[in-house]
């Protein structure tokens, strides 16, 4: 028994940390081979920040105080998120139960929540990265403003992230094949680009729809952000849109952990 | 959990074992009331037919799902509720597991070895499953053999103490098969313990120091694989030629024959039977055309095993939902 125990603690220990590294880097270099989701991740959201610039120049945006790059920025940064961490790593998901990936880690000694995790942490150093290059691209070039509130930005990508990846893990148990993913990740998509504020400011809305618009799972995690780096808003406002993005987060998580499936269904 | 050291006299153990999945009219019992003890240091092979419930009992030992019924033990623990403990020190290798198709065979290992305890190095545990030369290569470019021996390389990565391996040698060729083997036999040398399923029963009679039928979720038959077959007969078959009908063989041989040329002897002692055979073949002079004999195998055990088995009253067939519910 004593020689069994040595063997067991020779060799170096596998750590938590050091478990959630492993898988987020195999990610990322599937992440890097796969031409599809590398395109979504690096120049969607540049070409996206273009598009809503053109749309907001033509809004009336009196109401929001900021100007139309302001707004492209802010609302792509959090629509940034909805490509890189919401659309990838649905796929990615899925593709991992479909290879049969997820049945085989889970005989190791990695736990359910860090298979998940891990996964995420692929798509969330990404969309770090993405931010990190909107606000300086924005601060240094584009004559915006610095980050006002820089703690609050921080706070509003992180919980876009979590949100937005547990509602991946969601989606996937829904979706069979990374081909259908690209529907089943179709009704988010569209409702946060309508609903959310990145196209239409939601003050342009009459009051009952702008109401519903406010819980929507993106519009806490936009206020939240926009209000970080422009130091517009806040009061209770900033708190409703920070109390609507931080359930939304708990909730999605708790639904992921609770609904996520691990085997093909046949 | 009271009597853990008596168990961990055992590498590992169940008693009354099942597992009821869950479905229309109460469900699938898999597997129903299974007691094994592995002793370390063993190969242990379960074997059984298609359905049988191999692949149901041994996601139970390693751990994957919960009982339905009944307790397991793995080096002393309970493999599900004490996960944490017993999955550093044993390896898997499903019958189905998969990898990313787009990392390379090294990078595979490589992701694995950071998740596992006291990793071997990424370069050693490719030489030990003879992948030594396929590292740099994307795994949806190996063979089907190749992914075989892929995931038994990612079952050895922490040095386990007990290993499972779920019909390890199936798709591999007669040269892999056999290479799979001295690799087991050698981790033996090496006071590991396996618990390995098969189809292959010439694998079981030739690995395995113990081994157990399973059928209909249940055990059968156990023993060493010479336990196993010791109590089936052997078997002795000739065609006689025209016109030597078998009613002119000597009576004590109980010889039985559906066209009365064609000849099939069941003996428990196969010399005693043979010699008399022969003897009066040739006093005869009669010529025994294709005569064959042969001890009792595991195969012939295994097939007389699945056939008295299926009770006519208990309907047990092998597929899973055509299985009549609450039996």
């Amino acid at each position: 028994m004593a020689a069994t125990d040595m063997t067991a603690e020779t060799g170096t220990p596998s750590t938590r940390a050091r478990r959630l590294g492993a898988l987020a880097r195999s990610e990322l270099t599937l992440l890097v081979r796969n031409r599809y989701a590398l395109f979504t991740a690096v120049l969607m959201p540049p070409l996206m920040v273009l598009v809503l610039r053109s749309t907001l120049a033509q809004a009336d945006l009196g109401p929001t105080g900021m100007n139309a790059l302001e707004g492209a920025l802010t609302g792509g940064l959090a629509l940034m998120l909805v490509l890189v961490v919401y659309l990838n790593l649905t796929s990615a998901y899925v593709a991992r139960r479909e290879e049969l990936v997820l049945k085989r880690l889970r005989t190791g000694e990695v736990t359910d929540g860090e298979i998940l995790t891990g996964t995420a942490l692929s798509a969330a150093a990404p969309a770090l990265a993405q931010s990190v290059l909107m606000v300086l691209a924005g601060t240094l070039f584009l004559d915006v403003k610095a980050p006002q509130r820089p703690e609050l930005l921080l706070a509003g990508l992180l919980l876009g992230t979590v949100m937005l990846a547990g509602l991946a893990a969601l989606t996937a148990a829904v979706t069979r094949t990374t081909e259908s993913a690209q529907i089943t990740t179709l009704p988010l998509f569209m409702v946060s680009v309508m609903g959310s504020g990145l196209f239409v400011p939601l003050e342009t809305f009459p009051d009952g729809v702008a109401e519903v618009c406010e819980l929507l799972p993106l519009t806490g995690v936009t206020t939240v952000i926009r209000t970080g780096w422009l130091g517009t808003g806040g009061g209770s406002e900033l708190l409703e849109a920070a109390v609507v993005a931080a359930v939304w987060a708990i909730l999605s998580g708790y639904a992921a952990r609770r609904w996520f499936r691990w085997e093909p269904r046949r | 959990m009271t009597n853990d050291e008596y168990e961990y006299e055992y590498a590992i153990r169940a008693d009354g074992l099942r597992r009821r999945y869950a479905g229309a009219r109460g469900g699938f019992e898999a597997v129903r009331g299974i007691d094994l003890a592995v002793e370390h240091g063993e190969i242990f092979a379960l074997l059984g037919t298609n359905g049988a419930g191999k692949t149901s009992t041994v996601e139970l030992l390693e751990g994957l799902a919960e009982p339905s019924g009944g307790t397991v033990r793995v080096l002393g623990r309970d493999p599900y509720r004490q996960r944490a403990e017993v999955r550093p020190r044993i390896g898997v290798m499903l019958q189905e597991g998969g990898f990313p198709s787009d990392l390379t065979v090294a990078e595979t290992v490589r992701m694995w070895a950071g998740c596992t305890t006291g990793a071997r190095p990424v370069g050693e545990a490719l030489e030990l499953t003879g992948l030594g030369g396929r590292a740099a290569v994307r795994v949806k470019q190996l063979s089907g053999g190749e992914r075989r021996r892929l995931d038994l390389a990612l079952a050895l990565l922490g040095r386990p103490e007990v290993l499972f391996l779920d019909e390890p040698t199936t798709g591999l060729d007669a040269e892999g098969r056999r290479e799979t083997w001295r690799l087991v036999r050698r981790l033996r040398e090496g006071g590991t313990t396996v618990l390995l399923t098969t189809h292959y029963l010439e694998e079981a009679e030739s690995l395995a120091d113990r081994l157990a039928i399973m059928h209909g979720g249940r055990i059968v038959a156990a023993g060493t694989p010479a336990e196993v077959t010791a109590a089936r007969p052997a078997r002795i078959r000739f065609t006689l030629p025209e016109g030597v009908p078998a009613g002119r063989l000597p009576l004590s041989l109980r010889a039985a024959s559906e066209d009365g040329r064609r000849v099939e002897i069941r003996t428990p002692d196969l010399q005693q039977a043979l010699g008399e055979l022969l003897f009066w073949a040739r006093e005869s002079a009669v010529r025994l055309e294709g005569l064959d004999a042969r001890s009792a195998s595991l195969e012939e055990a295994f097939l007389d095993i699945a056939r008295d088995a299926t009770d006519p009253r208990d309907q047990t067939t092998d597929t899973f939902g055509t299985e009549k519910a609450g039996v």
